[in-house]
């Protein structure tokens, strides 16, 4: 009973946010509807009984990525609006409602098979957290490190790709090598 | 024995080539005297090898590797010396060695001397490819090889701009090479047709198998590869009606005329009647016909050298109509007497070229014999060489034109063919009359070209030592008459004279000695004191024709070159240029014009292609449905 | 009841909307924004599948999305930052550098 009011209550909260996403002119609204979107993402999660990744979602999504979204919204001064041409609605709106309606019938089809095997199944008596974790760390193992590399490597990609002054060392003290150039060019 | 078969073959080969190699340069002394050097060791090949086959009785059968080998068809690289062969070999390399030598003198101020060596070797090369082959597809390669060679040596002073048909009956040396080569080609068409006839038939073109699978052949089949095999003879042999191009021919070099178009390419299609003779005795009316044309022929030639003022094109006439002798013999059966007088005609027809090559280079090119006059007294070797080979060409007793002239005549008696005989009788005083007004107008009489400020001197001395084996053999070759029938007929079936003919031989020589004689006496009474112009007779209907060449020539170019031309020219521009042409243009335009169309998606701009990846994938899913609905 | 089938068409929906979203916005920055929400979709399908078929794989790949979203939002912004001091402009139909 429960889980249907929930289910239709977070679903249409959501859609109607995420139109709020896609259709306002206003950067802040739109972010805004976004995090909030986000965080009934993270309901229909705990309603699904996947809570470490309700949790994960919460933290990651609604908590860094929308950060830096904030951070790049201020950097980019936006609060005023952003005059947007005429696109041909018509057009966007006719090619998303086709591709609503294709994969809602694709969806909806009652073609799921019974015949699918679970191949790392739920237990039910620990919590699932505890289930998460010992299939990331044993199966998914080698996902989880190539995972930590890549985010490494988008961290660094980030501070050089934004940062400033790069060329001159934070640590190292250089001051003394501009008086030996000069010496040399005498 | 075998490497002497294949030194007299590649000889000539490397003399080309190494020609070639000084084609594009000036003219270089060496490059002749090489390329002699090699014919003349072609021809001691030869020599040897005709020698051996005399002495042994039987042939000399090589293969030098497989040609084509695909399924059941087997062509190799094979050749054959039996006596046949060797005869045309050694005819070929030595008139070959002399027109060489005679070229070293002849052609000393032209600028492409080198390159007239080069291609004077390339065509002995073909021609002894002809010769010695041992199959039919052999036999073709060296067809067309001397077809080529043929080709380009008339047209070697192809610089020479087209004039018009009043001005030179040939036109140019260009048009003359079109003009021989094409005919040439026409009748290969009926070669390749009689060669198929042959392979479809017998299932091989070896001479010896197709030889002796004949017998069981069809008639039919045997009318049609003989009539095929001899529409390709007529046009090598230039009979009647492809027959216009051999005096158009004169426009190349005298050495060209002497060696291609008397000794050599011309002989070819009487060789293939001779070689293929299996064949032609199988179909007798197909002989006959082919006795007829060259009886016809041999008229048809001589008529029109009657009147004809150009001092080649009169040889060339006579060529035309030993021709006809020729394959008069051949037709009628008698082969061993075609190949004699063919191989006796080689020597003093090449001869008497070479003797008004002298003539030319004396008179500055001047080729009119109206023009000329007297000269014995300022070329008094050219005229001894000269007479001699007219005097052999008459059929004057003891020389090498009786023997073999009154042979061919004879066979035509014995055949009971009395027409033929009567013609072929006529025509010999006819010979002797024209070749002898040509001597009398160009070596006796009043000196006429002085007008012309002309002072002819004679040829340099080497080449008229060169001419002297042509001049020897135009001489006593006949009395080898009988040596070499029974040399020749170990290969080719035997012809004796019935004994009817034998009793009253005297009497036929007798009769065509007269009409020789006869017409050199008509030729001395009207030309030995000089030219006197007769200018009824000149205009005459019957003197016009005939120096108009029946105007044939004429009616060739007015009812096929010219309509051919208009139908060639709407091809091109019609159909070739607007329909195939447009259609592959066509073709490219429409890529283009549809990646220019297509070049519409790349804006540049994010927004539309991820609009375009949208469409993709909505398409994809309608795609997916339909096909798992359907 | 809901079943699997509720939580697909959910996900098919706010799918819709997110492609709508990448097709219409011309700032690239709103941009981002809907490629989120087609990320976030996708989640939801993951996790959904993984309930009713009793099976860890889903949330797992769900995990691995998120992480990847992360990073890529990361380098995302950081090279609007470069185009825009570049540029001077986030505008999508300003910078058509490769028309062809």
């Amino acid at each position: 009973m429960i889980e249907t009011i929930a289910f239709y209550l977070f679903s249409v909260l959501s859609i109607g946010l995420f139109s709020v996403t896609v259709l306002s002119k206003n950067v802040l609204y739109a972010m805004t509807s976004l995090a909030s979107g986000m965080v009934l993402i993270s309901g229909f999660f705990f309603l699904l009984g996947a809570d470490f990744l309700g949790v994960v979602q919460l933290i990651v999504y609604v908590g860094a990525v929308m950060a830096l979204y904030s951070f790049a919204m201020m950097f980019f001064d936006m609060t005023r609006d952003i005059k947007e041409k005429n696109t041909n609605q018509a057009r966007v709106f006719l090619l998303g409602g086709l591709s609503a309606l294709m994969l809602v019938l694709i969806f909806a089809a009652p073609i799921h098979s019974n015949e699918v095997a679970a191949l790392y199944p739920i237990h039910e008596g620990m919590g699932n957290a505890q289930d998460v974790g010992i299939v990331l760390f044993t199966k998914y193992l080698v996902p989880f490190e190539v995972a930590a590399i890549m985010l490494l490597v988008a961290m660094i990609a980030g501070i050089i790709l934004a940062g400033k002054k790069m060329d001159q060392s934070l640590t190292e003290d250089t001051s003394s090598d501009d008086i030996l150039i000069q010496k040399d060019t005498k | 024995m075998e490497s002497l078969v294949y030194i007299a073959l590649f000889a000539p080969l490397v003399s080309s080539l190494f020609s070639a190699l000084f084609a594009m340069s000036q003219k270089r002394e060496f490059v002749g005297m090489v390329a002699s050097s090699l014919i003349f060791i072609s021809f001691a090949s030869s020599a040897i090898l005709a020698t051996e086959i005399a002495s042994s009785g039987h042939g000399i059968h090589v293969v030098m590797m497989d040609w084509i080998s695909a399924g059941a068809l087997s062509i190799p690289f094979g050749f054959m010396v039996d006596q046949v062969s060797v005869t045309m070999m050694v005819v070929v390399t030595l008139v070959s060695t002399v027109v060489h030598i005679y070229s070293m003198g002849y052609m000393d101020h032209d600028k492409s001397y080198n390159r007239f060596f080069s291609y004077l070797s390339a065509f002995v090369f073909s021609m002894m490819v002809l010769v010695m082959s041992d199959n039919f597809a052999g036999l073709f390669i060296g067809w067309e090889g001397v077809g080529v060679c043929s080709w380009l040596l008339i047209g070697f002073w192809y610089h020479k701009a087209d004039v018009s048909r009043e001005e030179n009956p040939s036109i140019s040396p260009s048009w003359a090479a079109n003009e021989a080569f094409i005919m040439n080609r026409i009748a290969d068409l009926g070669m390749l047709i009689g060669i198929f006839i042959i392979y479809w038939n017998v299932g091989s073109l070896q001479y010896d198998v197709v030889f002796s699978a004949l017998p069981e052949l069809s008639g039919s089949v045997l009318n049609s590869a003989a009539i095929a095999l001899f529409i390709g003879a007529m046009g090598k042999s230039a009979q009647f009606p492809l027959h216009t191009w051999l005096t158009d021919a004169m426009e190349g070099p005298t050495p060209v005329s002497a060696l291609i178009h008397a000794a050599t390419m011309v002989t070819a299609g009487v060789f293939l009647v001779i070689r293929a003779n299996p064949l032609f005795a199988l179909t007798p009316e197909v002989s006959f016909f082919i006795a007829s044309l060259g009886t016809f022929v041999a008229f048809f030639a001589a008529s029109m050298a009657l009147v004809n003022r150009d001092l080649k094109r009169i040889i060339a006439f006579s060529t035309l109509s030993q021709l006809g002798y020729m394959f008069a013999a051949a037709g009628l059966g008698a082969y061993w007497i075609a190949l004699f007088h063919l191989a006796a005609h080689a020597f003093f027809k090449a001869l008497l070229f070479l003797g008004a090559g002298n003539v030319m280079h004396a008179m500055d090119d001047e080729l009119d014999i109206f023009k000329m006059g007297g000269l014995k007294k300022s070329m008094r070797w050219t005229y001894i060489y000269m007479g001699l080979a007219s005097l052999a060409l008459a059929g004057i007793p003891f020389f090498a034109g009786y023997f073999s002239k009154d042979a061919i005549i004879e066979t035509a008696w014995n055949e009971s063919h009395t027409l033929l005989w009567f013609i072929l009788v006529f025509t010999a005083g006819m010979t002797a009359f024209y070749s002898f007004r040509q001597v009398f107008l160009t070596f006796e009489g009043d000196e006429r070209y002085k007008k012309y400020n002309i002072h002819p001197h004679e040829m340099y001395k080497y080449v008229l030592v060169a001419m002297s084996p042509l001049a020897i053999l135009a001489v006593i070759a006949g009395f080898f008459q009988g040596s070499f029938e029974h040399f020749v007929t170990h290969l080719l079936p035997e012809y004796h004279m019935s004994e009817d003919t034998h009793h009253i031989a005297w009497f036929l020589g007798l009769v065509v000695l007269v009409f020789a004689v006869g017409g050199i006496a008509l030729a001395y009474k009207k030309y030995a004191k000089g030219l006197k112009r007769d200018y009824r007779v000149e205009d005459s209907p019957i003197y016009q024709l005939l120096a108009n060449q029946y105007y044939i020539p004429l009616m060739y170019e007015k009812f096929i070159t010219k309509p051919y031309a208009k139908y060639s020219d709407i091809f091109w521009n019609q159909i070739d240029v607007k329909i195939v042409d447009a259609l592959v243009d066509g073709i490219a335009k429409f890529v283009y014009k549809s990646g220019d169309k297509a070049r519409v998606v790349q804006t540049g701009n994010l927004s539309n292609y991820l609009n375009w990846m949208g469409v993709g994938a909505v398409v994809l899913m309608v795609l997916a449905t339909l096909s798992a609905l359907a | 009841m809901i079943t699997l089938t509720h939580y697909l068409v959910v996900s098919a929906l706010i799918f819709s909307i997110g492609l709508v979203g990448v097709l219409r916005r011309r700032n690239l920055l709103m941009l981002f924004f809907a490629t989120e929400v087609m990320l976030n979709s996708v989640n939801i399908a993951f996790a959904a599948i993984s309930h009713y078929y009793n099976d860890l794989t889903g949330q797992m790949f769900a995990f691995f999305i998120i992480a990847i979203a992360a990073s890529e939002v990361a380098v995302g912004l950081g090279l609007l930052i470069l185009l825009y001091k570049r540029y001077g402009t986030l505008d999508l139909d300003g910078l058509s550098n490769m028309r062809g």
